[in-house]
């Protein structure tokens, strides 16, 4: 598979939990963590996830890796799709996951080589000598000492942690990594660290990015493609570049305007979005921003129907009366 | 700005905090100095661990006991000093005349009380007043920090409430007796960038209409940059540099302050181009130098006398001060 080919494609998920209520916790109603949501990924690139939290961002990224079942849709990878049967190992080994919280998702009374090299155990790779060497090469490739192996995640820093998960996620020399907050839990000067060994490995190895973020700067800094989520919906979608010089959802326009700028001689006018992300239990009808935000022309969004529509090239826009411009 | 008699709101003179642990007695503030005058904001931003929350923690005298110590120093408040006061007085300054918004808002508020009686029990502690007074005074309290309809509120549990409402209620008993000083340590950390940029609309519109001045204790520049008069950047448990924001972000003159600013991806950058890093981490109490603290983790070589020789504070150009490692300072 070359560059530019793609990868990943997801029509149309939806993952929905039951709301079980009565004496018979029967299910009365439906929580819509991610509901339709389509987007393709292609080789080598990154794309960015941005949204609040409670928009449904890390459903998102648990159904596409197969630790939630999708109510329906697609998840298609290298064009095969991976719900169907036989495609399950091969999908295991190409798809791999880092997690946000590097001290909650190592175990603490493992060794980091034995975490290391689970992986390679439960795919039967290669024999306990070709393992341990392989494991020596993942350290050596996330910039650890050598010596790393025997010790213990308690007693590494955090951001030496973060390293830890990722040579956990490479060992099986994946073809895309979906990085569900990374750095959000490390300092700026430890998150510059980990972010350069992602552009490293992403060089190096010619890997696909699925990068969920709370933080705009980095995000823009290291996606290709910029996909921003509001209630289980992408609102926006487009080139990195593209979004933060003409963002068309007034979503997207007070995503960009809230971020602190490290400049005080920059001044500029904020759009503050008044209360928070309503209930993915009970949305709102039409626009669930309109409606956050009592747009004039939200009344309208109720009874027509919103559209993905493609305002420019690769920007794409779900289109509604009340929050997109042109 | 100061008052008419010229005295700050908040001194803090050569302040050293020491901590006892398993491998002794270690240092978490080496002489820290800093200043918050009438109607000001001052932000102290660095790396986790470098001493940020300690310097709001002995302001307000809540130290962990036993094994927390202020070893010297003074704090000055309105021209007392805090550290003559008896643990009657202190609780009589704590509340009324200093207010403390913490961190983690789900921690800072009893899960099983009401938000009512928590808020009621702020204005009972610190005022004489009547219940039902009470009550309606913390139903202003939590109009004035935006909270739709108070009344219900009131009448609710913190885990009824989202993560921005809960950080409101936080402010709202911070500022329930209209304190002149505000100690914020970390306020918008847990929260998403829309619900920070609401919290820290409301903490300055808050600040004029009560004209308090804060501390703002922040691991984020771009806070800093956006809400703070003055700063101070720590490392290591030391000041290494302090002045106007506008200065220290444009000409920042000590190594560290000048790659923090450089580690940060910027909106307007290069995407996809290397950031600047600092190798390492933030140096644990135990195994501190005495010289520039810095050093060791700059990459700048330093040689023996740097590391142990203590670097002077001095002002470079007016309310600029720096930590003049002869090697970190340009």
């Amino acid at each position: 598979m070359k560059d530019g080919e793609e990868l990943l494609k997801v029509k149309d998920l939806r993952v929905h939990f039951p709301v079980r209520g009565g004496v018979f916790r029967k299910a009365i109603g439906a929580c819509k963590a991610v509901d339709g949501v389509g987007f393709s990924l292609k080789k080598g690139q990154t794309l960015g996830l941005v949204g609040e939290s409670g928009c449904g961002k890390s459903t998102l990224a648990k159904a596409i890796v197969q630790l939630v079942a999708p109510t329906s849709g697609q998840v298609c990878f290298q064009g095969f799709n991976s719900n169907e049967k036989g495609g399950g190992k091969q999908f295991c080994k190409s798809v791999q996951m880092v997690f946000q919280d590097p001290a909650e998702s190592l175990n603490s009374r493992m060794t980091v080589g034995s975490i290391i090299q689970e992986p390679l155990e439960i795919h039967h790779i290669g024999s306990i000598p070709e393992r341990s060497l392989r494991v020596q090469q993942l350290l050596e490739q996330v910039g650890l000492p050598p010596s790393s192996a025997t010790r213990y995640p308690f007693e590494f820093s955090g951001g030496q942690r973060q390293r830890i998960g990722i040579a956990r996620a490479l060992a099986l020399q994946p073809e895309l990594l979906v990085l569900d907050e990374p750095v959000s839990a490390l300092d700026v000067s430890v998150q510059s660290q980990v972010l350069n060994l992602l552009m490293d490995l992403q060089r190096d190895l010619g890997l696909s990015y699925l990068l969920i973020a709370h933080d705009l700067a980095v995000v823009r800094h290291i996606s290709d493609v910029i996909a921003v989520m509001y209630l289980g919906k992408i609102v926006e979608l487009a080139p990195a570049n593209q979004i933060f010089s003409h963002p068309r959802h007034a979503y997207t326009k007070a995503l960009l305007s809230a971020i602190p700028i490290a400049d005080p001689s920059v001044k500029r006018e904020k759009i503050i979005i008044p209360g928070d992300i309503p209930s993915p239990i009970n949305p709102p009808p039409g626009c669930a921003f309109g409606h956050r935000v009592s747009a004039p022309n939200y009344d309208q969004s109720i009874s027509g129907e919103m559209k993905w529509i493609e305002k420019d090239q690769d920007h794409w826009v779900l289109d509604c009366p009340c929050c997109t411009s042109n | 700005m100061t008052d008419q008699a010229g005295t700050p709101l908040l001194q803090i003179e050569d302040l050293s905090v020491c901590f006892k642990t398993d491998e002794g007695e270690v240092e978490a503030l080496d002489r820290v100095s800093l200043q918050v005058d009438h109607a000001q904001t001052v932000g102290v931003v660095g790396e986790s661990g470098c001493g940020k929350s300690v310097t709001a923690y002995s302001v307000m005298r809540l130290l962990p006991r036993p094994m927390g110590r202020i070893s010297s120093g003074n704090i000055f408040f309105e021209g007392k000093n805090l550290l003559d006061l008896s643990a009657d007085e202190m609780q009589g300054i704590r509340g009324n005349e200093i207010g403390m918004i913490f961190q983690e808002p789900m921690n800072a508020l009893n899960p099983v009380q009401k938000i009512g009686v928590q808020l009621s029990e702020v204005f009972e502690l610190h005022q004489p007043m009547e219940d039902h007074q009470a009550w309606s005074r913390s139903v202003q309290m939590l109009k004035a920090v935006g909270i739709p309809s108070p009344d219900t509120r009131m009448h609710e549990y913190p885990h009824q409430l989202s993560g921005g409402m809960r950080q409101r209620v936080v402010i709202a008993m911070a500022l329930a007796c209209r304190p002149k000083l505000i100690i914020a340590d970390e306020p918008t950390t847990a929260l998403d960038v829309t619900v920070q940029a609401q919290i820290l609309d409301l903490l300055q519109n808050l600040r004029k209409e009560f004209s308090s001045s804060i501390l703002l204790i922040t691991h984020d520049l771009g806070v800093i940059a956006e809400t703070c008069d003055q700063v101070c950047v720590m490392y290591a448990g030391r000041i290494v540099e302090r002045g106007p924001t506008i200065k220290i972000f444009a000409s920042p003159r000590h190594a560290y302050t000048r790659d923090l600013l450089a580690s940060i991806p910027q909106l307007h950058g290069t995407p996809k181009t290397k950031l600047r890093t600092i190798e390492g981490i933030v140096p644990g109490l135990s195994d501190l130098n005495t010289g520039c603290r810095f050093g060791p983790r700059s990459g700048r070589a330093h040689n023996q006398e740097v590391l142990s020789q203590r670097p002077e504070f001095v002002e470079i150009s007016e309310g600029h001060w720096v930590e003049a490692c002869p090697v970190c300072m340009s």
